[in-house]
């Protein structure tokens, strides 16, 4: 097959993985919140409500695509899929294991970083086009939001990217491998050095993704649905698939960064790599759920304290930490 | 707020030289300031009525300079069912179930009031039993008015977790209240004259059981809101009502106790069983959304403990004084308020002596906590707006009636 052929099937496969993720998650959303609110979540659309959300796509597929009239029709329509299209392509740097990935990039980390501060691009535009004011608030809110917190999530990293020397993500789950002592995981969480980076980061990443308690853009007691709010049907289907495909790729950083990716410590590499696809998407998940966890229960910060938490705290530590840690990383080799 | 306010109730609430003549007051448009020579206009949102958080549809239309609002105007009426209007073509025994609709989350205040104030041109002697069966009611009412604010003031400010926990315990408290009364919410229970049936068998077993477990809820539900760092730095130092202002207003209930004004109806203007109670009366001292999330929260705490002691002392004897079937009162003028969930509810009756009232005017506090609001809210961040609705408990089926 050609190498177009290819890279068509790989896309394809990323699209795939991106709407089952979207199905699972918002299930699985469902179901964490419903059981954290002592209540079952949905349990009439077959064996304990699992079609629920494939009937909900459904329904938002054949919903009547309504654009008001006031809209700015070009923009209305390509933002969706300038939220969309980002989203899809983070999937190609993402290894879920040592032969499972779109690409081998070098920048992996960077690129991942980079596709996704597009979105807020599309959230903008959705906001704006909308002709509606709390969608210009979520709007804006959402751009304001992004340029805070894309400085401080790629600063918050760094310090692994020095230890490790790449950017690549595979090579930093590499790094990763094995156990310390013959007990501990090699693991970068496991690491003294890197709980500061871990915290900084996710504090970033929740951030990053419009995760409660900073769900600024889309706050729906106070601005309704924010840039969302004049969408509807499959366009209103795009802008969150992508936003939970975001969050599976923020938590699948996650993975890769702190938790091992693929590996297994304990097991030989053959056996582990075997199945690491498997590995990496329960480590995914169950990051997720703990972001699901959060959402259940915090209440959401107000956007001037966002502000100030993003550009005097969170960059001046990241810078400092950065510092340190590239002392200790030299001390210490 | 000038000084030269007295402090005592009644005389302050009508103080002069609080707007000066010529000066706007704060809720009046100004122009864009337009920082460093930059034109920037100025928004107006209109907010509700319909919209996810102004609890019910409540309008406002509100100005802001990117997320600050700089004005804010406060419009009701959406909700307008002529509650006073159908009251003059009712009998006295069917009003209560206006009542009900009035503000809805605490229909047995409402009714109570009625009830009061029709019982006051009656001349009547409500007998001891009807007295503490109304006193236990409305706490356990009042517990569950104040459960659904906990819940919604949650969801104000985005969180989710707390506020199936806090409809749990009132589906406990509504299921009691359906048991006394055969109604969830529209209670018709309290009529001019006692009310309407004794407790049933069980429901006294329904209520130990129910407060078995909730002081400890009340403490967890205290930690999941009260007790988280996000929370805090949300609803502390805003929308400071002082005291005079609070005053001035005419607020009523926690949101006046809140600014540390020591008045309780069921204290200052004791009626059914509360002369009889030990209960504490919690006070604030900033008059913040904080002040005013303790208090109500203090107030869950001591409700509870009331309905320990109505419990434990329940009188014997009749729920209710002989009344004649149609009630023709005294040609004559009533005024009766009761300490509602929200405040100071109380009922204008005048009788000509017919089975109809001749007027009967309803003062919802809510009405007075929502024209605190226009005041209240520019200096604020739009986030902040839903909270301050939120902390002031307002209930549109009172204001709009």
């Amino acid at each position: 097959m050609s190498a177009i052929g290819i890279s068509a099937l790989k896309v394809l496969a990323a699209l795939g993985l991106m709407l089952a993720n979207g199905v699972v998650m918002i299930y699985m959303l469902r179901k964490v919140l419903g059981h954290l609110h002592i209540r079952l979540g949905p349990m009439h659309v077959g064996w304990k409500g699992t079609l629920q959300t494939v009937m909900d796509v459904l329904k938002l597929l054949t919903k009547e695509d309504i654009t008001p009239r006031a809209v700015d029709r070009w923009l209305f329509r390509i933002a969706p899929a300038v939220v969309f299209i980002p989203s899809l392509m983070a999937y190609a740097a993402l290894p879920f294991s040592d032969t499972w990935r779109v690409t081998n990039l070098d920048t992996g980390l960077l690129y991942t970083f980079a596709v996704l501060s597009l979105v807020p691009m599309g959230i903008l535009m959705a906001g704006w086009a909308s002709n509606n004011k709390w969608s210009l608030l979520g709007g804006m809110r959402a751009a304001a939001q992004q340029i805070a917190y894309e400085v401080p999530l790629l600063l918050s990293v760094l310090p692994i990217v020095m230890l490790v020397g790449s950017m690549n993500l595979g090579v930093i789950v590499e790094a990763q491998r094995g156990t310390v002592l013959a007990v501990i995981p090699r693991w970068f969480i496991m690491n003294p050095l890197f709980w500061p980076t871990f915290l900084l980061y996710s504090v970033s990443a929740l951030i990053e993704t419009n995760q409660t308690p900073f769900d600024m853009s889309e706050a729906e007691s106070e601005i309704v649905a924010g840039f969302a709010t004049e969408y509807s049907a499959m366009k209103f289907g795009l802008l969150f698939l992508s936003e939970f495909s975001n969050q599976f790729i923020v938590a699948a950083l996650t993975v890769t960064l702190f938790f091992g990716g693929w590996t297994l410590p304990w097991i030989p590499e053959a056996v582990s790599n075997s199945f690491g696809p498997v590995v990496f998407m329960l480590k995914t998940y169950l990051v997720i759920a703990v972001m699901m966890w959060i959402r259940g229960t915090f209440p959401r910060v107000r956007i001037d304290q966002l502000m100030q938490l993003g550009w005097q705290r969170l960059i001046p530590i990241s810078l400092v930490w950065i510092v340190f840690s590239g002392i200790v990383i030299k001390v210490w080799s | 707020m000038t000084d030269h306010c007295d402090d005592t109730l009644g005389v302050g609430l009508l103080c002069e030289g609080q707007h000066e003549p010529g000066t706007p007051p704060a809720g009046l448009r100004r122009a864009p300031s337009g920082v460093d020579g930059l034109t920037t206009e100025h928004l107006i949102i209109n907010m509700g009525p319909q919209h996810p958080s102004t609890h019910g549809v409540l309008r406002m239309i509100i100005e802001v300079d990117g997320e600050e609002v700089v004005a804010a105007e406060v419009s009701v009426g959406y909700l307008h069912r002529g509650i006073e209007k159908l009251a003059e073509h009712r009998r006295y025994d069917a009003v209560g179930t206006l009542m009900d609709r009035g503000d809805y989350v605490s229909g047995i205040m409402g009714e109570l009031a009625f009830a009061l104030a029709t019982e006051q041109l009656m001349e009547i002697e409500v007998p001891r039993k009807a007295h503490w069966l109304r006193s236990l009611t409305s706490e356990l009412n009042r517990l569950a008015s104040h459960l659904v604010w906990y819940g919604t003031f949650g969801l104000d400010t985005g969180a989710m977790g707390q506020f199936l926990y806090a409809m749990r315990e009132r589906e406990a408290l509504l299921d009691i209240l359906e048991a006394i009364s055969g109604q969830r919410m529209m209670f018709n229970y309290v009529r001019p004259g006692g009310v309407v049936a004794d407790l049933p068998v069980g429901v006294e077993e329904k209520i130990r059981a129910f407060l078995g477990t909730f002081p400890m809820y009340l403490d967890e539900y205290d930690q999941l809101l009260g007790g988280n760092e996000i929370f805090q730095a949300r609803v502390k130092g805003i929308g400071v009502i002082d005291r005079d202002m609070a005053l001035a207003f005419g607020l009523t209930g926690a949101n006046l106790r809140a600014s540390g004004v020591d008045f309780d109806i069921r204290k200052a203007r004791p009626y059914a069983a509360y002369p009889e109670l030990d209960f504490d009366v919690p006070l604030g001292a900033k008059g913040d959304a904080w002040d005013r999330y303790t208090v109500r929260m203090g107030e869950m705490a001591q409700s509870a403990r009331m309905i320990g002691q109505l419990i434990d002392g329940m009188p014997e004897g009749e729920h209710t004084a002989k009344v004649p079937r149609i009630i023709r009162p005294a040609a004559g003028e009533s005024y009766a308020s009761v300490e509602s969930s929200r405040g100071e509810t109380a009922v204008h009756l005048v009788s000509d002596g017919t089975e109809h009232p001749y007027r009967m005017h309803y003062r919802g506090p809510s009405l007075y906590a929502v024209q605190a609001l226009e005041e209240l809210l520019p200096g604020h961040l739009l986030g902040d707006v839903v909270m301050l609705i939120g902390s002031t408990d307002v209930m549109l089926g009172e204001i709009d009636r």
